[in-house]
């Protein structure tokens, strides 16, 4: 196969990736857009091995390691719970990131299998594309393994932060910079296995100071940078289905981090330095002497019964609670007495970017009875019921009135304006950003305190007698 | 008179020489004229030698817009299978995977290096392997839980 031929065929790859992301523009069309996605990976593939045609060896190698991979990754993506799917993703952008130094330290060892050059001779263009792909690469491993053990609560979810961080984080990336040259100028392997150990030790530090609130944020992050540190390789390669997809994957998560910045009114510079939620202001409830209204389940469904329209708003806490199902069920209860049942989702709900969509499709919840917070928020108005399950931060008024408090100016959604709200909340504890919700000392509002699931379970209960 | 018609001679000589000298030196800047209108024709030919560099540049940037238009089309129902697809398809990295696991030192000075390559690239295909293979399905189940009322 020529390389003219072949260079196409990666074209081809390219445009197909670009397909499967269109696909996503609608639920209707993502199905093809997803095998699109899988036909261009295949010509990827198939291409580099009829160009490259490996010996036996090598070609066992590589069929080795493509099962042993795709069997992980197949049992992976069967067993995984749609809750931990933030972690999942983590995972894997963690992976990309390895793959990518890997492949760099490859290029060095093997130049001439690359085309960049013989050994010792590599050409300098290839070289800092070889480090810039290493060190995005190494960074992208590291930040996600960070954010991965945070997601899975395997590590704290506060902000970890170490003394003169900032300084650490400029020395650092400016030991980056020199490697890069030192390894350019000298095309020594030891610049190349510092630089990627440098990147390795900036990848923690700057992830570890972000909080579990801003995680969306880093997912987004790490996923734009897994998107770089390809086409860096891309480049070193001259792959055109690498440079392409590393381009779409790198403007994706850019995208994502910027709408999740908008919808916590957060500035990127500020979720990236780190520190926010960490001085969780203990229980607040100390100054906090006023009572809360505390309704049963019974009354619950009393007072959904007779509503004619609901709109749920599910957060975080139905996540950790499995909620979706029970709440599934008590929406189709509730539609069969004539309830018109819609969902409010918060760009922020959750871990990760449409992380509560997702849950809310498991639970087999029609996606046309799921809104955005900027179509349905003028809705909560004519709404009997606001029903806020897990989540509290995105439905905070001060968000809109306080200009002192921690999330002044983040959209929010409504809820205030029903005619009753339901708060279903394991305590009065605050949220992420440890602020106070006005919203519990409403007396349109009523707390249903306990475990999410169990509580939506109780209602079901009292809605079948 | 002998003498006048020697020195007349030497003057003779003495210009002729300088006239060779002046061919020579026409010719030598006329060759290299022409040599560098050749050069230049032949890169007016070639659309001028662009390194290919620029070109994969250039794609870069288109696709960095492509991507730019098609991820805010994408609806924000559907943002964690973005971010699982995207996952899938960065993993075409597995290319530069297959290329280091298969490589062959061609002589005893690169056998070293490419038993180096053979041991990243193997690794570097189980990963993305992993990738390839836990995105797309993932996606895959996730779009197949969305469906419509009714």
């Amino acid at each position: 196969m020529s390389a003219n031929i072949a260079a196409l065929l990666y074209l081809v790859a390219g445009v197909l990736f670009i397909f499967a992301l269109r696909g996503l523009s609608s639920p209707a069309t993502s199905r093809e857009g997803n095998r699109y996605g899988m036909i261009g990976m295949a010509i990827a593939v198939a291409t580099t091995l009829l160009t490259h045609f490996p010996s036996f060896g090598g070609l066992l190698t590589i069929v080795i390691g493509v099962a042993i991979g795709g069997g992980t990754g197949a049992w992976r993506a069967r067993t995984v719970q749609m809750t931990a799917m933030p972690e999942l993703v983590a995972g894997f952008h963690a992976l990309v990131g390895l793959a990518a130094v890997l492949v760099a330290a490859s290029a060095f060892f093997a130049p001439r299998a690359f085309g960049i050059g013989d050994a010792n001779e590599i050409h300098a263009g290839s070289l800092v594309e070889m480090s810039l792909g290493a060190a995005i690469g190494a960074i992208t491993f590291t930040g996600s393994i960070i954010a991965f053990l945070k997601l899975s609560e395997r590590m704290t979810g506060k902000p970890i932060l170490l003394p003169e961080r900032h300084t650490i984080n400029i020395m650092l990336g400016v030991a980056l910079l020199a490697l890069t040259a030192l390894f350019v100028g000298t095309q020594s392997g030891v610049w190349l296995f510092l630089l990627i150990l440098v990147s390795f030790a900036l990848g923690v530090t700057l992830i570890i100071p972000i909080g579990g609130a801003d995680m969306p944020v880093v997912v987004s992050m790490l996923n734009s940078y897994s998107g770089w540190a390809a086409a860096g390789i891309g480049f070193t390669l001259g792959n055109l289905a690498l440079i392409i997809t590393g381009a779409l994957v790198g403007s994706s998560g850019a995208i994502l981090s910027y709408i999740m910045c908008k919808g916590m009114n957060r500035s990127f510079i500020s979720v990236i330095l780190g520190g926010f939620g960490g001085e969780v202001a203990g229980p607040a409830g100390g100054k906090e002497t006023r009572n809360v209204k505390q309704g049963s389940a019974e009354d619950a469904g009393y007072i959904m019964q007779n509503a004619g329209k609901i709109i749920i708003v599910p957060g975080y806490g139905m996540a950790v609670a499995q909620a979706q199902h029970a709440l599934r069920e008590m929406a189709d209860m509730l539609k069969e007495e004539g309830v018109d049942i819609k969902y409010a989702i918060h760009p922020v709900a959750g871990r990760m970017p449409g992380h509560m969509n997702v849950l809310l499709a498991e639970a087999n919840v029609p996606y046309d009875e799921v809104f955005e917070l900027e179509d349905i928020n003028s809705e909560f108005g004519q709404a009997d019921v606001a029903f806020v399950i897990g989540a509290n931060d995105v439905t905070n008024p001060a968000a809109k009135t306080d200009k002192t408090s921690a999330i002044y100016g983040m959209p929010i959604l409504d809820v205030e304006k029903a005619k009753t709200v339901l708060f279903l909340k394991r305590g009065m504890g605050s949220g992420y950003a440890g602020v106070e919700n006005e919203l519990f000392f409403r007396p349109n509002t009523m707390m249903l305190f306990g475990d999410a699931k169990k509580t939506v379970e109780s209602i079901v209960k009292s809605l079948a007698h | 008179m002998t003498d006048s018609t020697q020195q007349l001679l030497e003057k003779a000589q003495a210009a002729a020489e300088a006239a060779r000298h002046l061919a020579e030196q026409a010719q030598h800047y006329s060759d290299e004229l022409a040599h560098t209108a050749a050069a230049a024709a032949a890169h007016g030919l070639a659309g001028g030698a662009i390194d290919p560099f620029v070109f994969r540049v250039a794609i870069f940037a288109m696709a960095v817009f492509v991507g730019y238009y098609v991820v805010w089309s994408v609806t924000p129902a559907l943002h964690t299978p973005l971010m699982s697809v995207t996952n899938a398809i960065s993993s075409v990295i597995i290319v530069g995977a297959l290329l280091a696991a298969g490589v062959e030192g061609m002589t005893a000075a690169e056998a070293s290096g490419s038993w180096w390559a053979n041991v990243f690239g193997f690794v570097a295909v189980i990963l993305a392997s992993v990738n390839i293979f836990g995105g797309f399905l993932v996606t895959e189940r996730m779009l197949s839980m969305y469906k419509k009322k009714g």
